[in-house]
């Protein structure tokens, strides 16, 4: 069964036309790379999958069901185990560690029986069990998000996507504020995902990181589709070639 | 990779330390130096007198840990006042009616606030500084331009009465301070409020309704302005339509003393409690030396300034 697919979507801000009637498809455990120079549409296109906006036409598939344009929201994508790492992170920095792994999801136990409150602790175990999971190195999950690394900060993100069994994550440039260590990393990572049947799609700028972990390229220049082929079959003289436009 | 955690690390306290030491500090120097200042009396005054400012200072750590503003909270509490006096006087309707009208209107004017924020996009200082002036308009409309005189005896014991020898305005505003303190850091809708303020992208990728959160907050402090206006028109037996002028401001400065950021993402109620009190004290005991009330705007503003800068000093310090 297919996880995601995307049908024809055009999308345009004001007179500028970001996507042209874009289409892709996605199985379960497998890795897309979405390539494309700035400005292609690939942030956009990802954005419509995770409901931050809705597009102009086309249609988009989850798990085979239509998604419900316009009522598509953040919450409804992550409802339906769609997960996206934003390049900036989304995160809120002087909240602490675990607070922003349980954004929007928090825990919350009734006191008096009555009345809701978050379950601090029950977080914090729940957080440390999680970046211990990732294998990430967080000093505490008391920390404000803002005192720690950029890979700290990148841990906590990953963390948030993957904590509530996701169907999709989309990775919008998840390497390229990390140093060398901590970007083996991440690709082991997503291998890992691929192995739980989780579909991922990877948006990079790093080709030899898109190479390593991809099964497949998807180029996007100026919002369409310029190439669309298993990884194995294609080169990165070619793919750079479909980016710029050389062909 | 795999390296234990280490043990906890102490968890981001309500209340700066910097605060509690200048107000202890600040009271010991009164206790020395003001005439009577150390009496039980005395401290019932300070709390009395801090309450309706205190009440207006949680709706302002509430709306400032958003990176909102509202400033028209002095207005509202006058619109609040004059509707409760015009309900329960002038038109001779049973008081709970009076009461009820005077938190609506408040409730009312902090949704348009809220709408017009949320929904139309309009910056909060455009806004609010909008309500601050059309508010006033309103109160002054409403009551005819004159203060409404003797009201009725069960809303002013809401502003003179005593339980337990502790006068009513300063139960309901501690009750306030504790119910907010709990609401803005312990359940969702608080810590949304922190999230808000902080990022607000990152708060509406994780799915958080962020227009409806903000329409509340400002419903929340129009509520709170209209409470702090019932409390102000009780303990001086009139609704004045000219009540609360600055106010607003005073509001703000409490929260901000108090270690509530401006800019939003920080901020706790029992801060805002000590930076209500701090200001409290500070102008009783000059009250008690009898320095001038031009020397006390002198010494706040002081305060105000002082209390950021050794936030930003901190800050400094910390990894």
């Amino acid at each position: 069964m297919t996880l995601l697919e995307v049908k024809n979507v055009t999308k345009r801000f004001g007179a500028v036309e970001v996507l042209g009637g874009v289409s892709l498809r996605l199985q379960p455990g497998e890795v897309l790379g979405l390539l494309g120079d700035n400005g292609a549409g690939k942030s956009t296109l990802m954005k419509i999958v995770s409901g931050v906006y809705p597009p102009d036409s086309g249609q988009v598939f989850f798990g085979g069901h239509p998604i419900p344009y316009p009522q598509h929201s953040p919450r409804q994508a992550r409802r339906l185990g769609i997960e996206m790492i934003y390049q900036d992170l989304a995160l809120a920095k002087q909240q602490d560690v675990a607070a922003n792994i349980f954004l929007g999801r928090e825990p919350v136990y009734r006191w008096l029986g009555w009345w809701p409150m978050v379950d601090k602790a029950r977080m914090e175990r729940e957080a440390q069990a999680a970046l211990e999971r990732l294998g990430a190195r967080i000093p505490s999950v008391r920390y404000p998000v803002g005192a720690l690394s950029g890979g700290q900060q990148q841990s906590v993100a990953i963390a948030r996507a993957l904590s509530f069994n996701p169907r999709l994550v989309i990775m919008d440039e998840p390497t390229a504020a990390l140093a060398v260590r901590e970007v083996e990393h991440v690709l082991e990572l997503i291998r890992e995902l691929k192995r739980q049947g989780i579909g991922v799609i990877l948006i990079s700028h790093r080709l030899p990181d898109v190479f390593a972990v991809t099964d497949r390229i998807l180029v996007l220049r100026q919002g369409r589709v310029v190439a669309d082929q298993p990884t194995a079959q294609t080169t990165m003289q070619a793919v750079v070639g479909h980016i710029v436009g050389a062909h | 990779m795999q390296t234990p955690l280490p043990t906890r690390a102490p968890q981001a306290p309500a209340i700066r330390l910097e605060s509690v030491l200048v107000l202890l500090g600040l009271s010991l120097a009164m206790a020395i130096f003001a005439p009577n200042f150390v009496s039980l009396g005395n401290f019932l005054n300070i709390l009395l007198a801090t309450s309706v400012i205190g009440v207006l200072a949680i709706a302002a750590t509430l709306v400032l840990s958003s990176a909102g503003l509202d400033l028209s909270l002095g207005s509202v509490l006058a619109v609040a006042g004059v509707v409760a006096g015009v309900l329960g006087v002038n038109l001779g309707l049973p008081w709970p009616l009076g009461i009820a009208g005077g938190l609506l209107a408040g409730m009312l004017l902090g949704a348009v606030n809220g709408l017009l924020i949320a929904r139309a996009g309009i910056p909060a200082f455009i806004v609010t500084l909008g309500m601050l002036s059309a508010g006033r308009g309103l109160a002054l409309l409403v009551a005819d331009g004159k203060p409404v005189y003797g009201l009725p005896a069960a809303l002013t014991f809401l502003g003179q009465g005593r339980l337990l020898g502790v006068p009513l305005p300063v139960w309901i505003f501690l009750a306030l301070v504790v119910i907010f303190h709990l609401i803005l850091s312990r359940t969702r809708f608080g810590r949304y409020t922190l999230v808000i303020g902080d990022n607000e992208m990152a708060a509406r990728v994780t799915g958080i309704d962020v227009e409806r959160h903000k329409i509340w907050l400002y419903v929340l402090s129009g509520g709170l302005a209209g409470l702090a206006g019932l409390l102000f028109a009780a303990r001086v037996n009139a609704a004045d339509p000219t009540a609360g002028v600055g106010y607003e401001l005073s509001a703000i400065t409490a929260a901000v003393i108090g270690g509530t950021n401006l800019f939003g993402g920080r901020g706790t109620v029992v801060g805002t409690l000590i930076g209500a009190l701090i200001m409290g004290v500070l102008q009783n005991g000059l009250n008690l030396m009898a320095v001038a009330s031009f020397y006390q705007q002198v010494a706040i503003g002081t305060v105000l300034v002082l209390a950021v800068w050794l936030d930003r000093i901190r800050d400094r310090r910390k990894p």
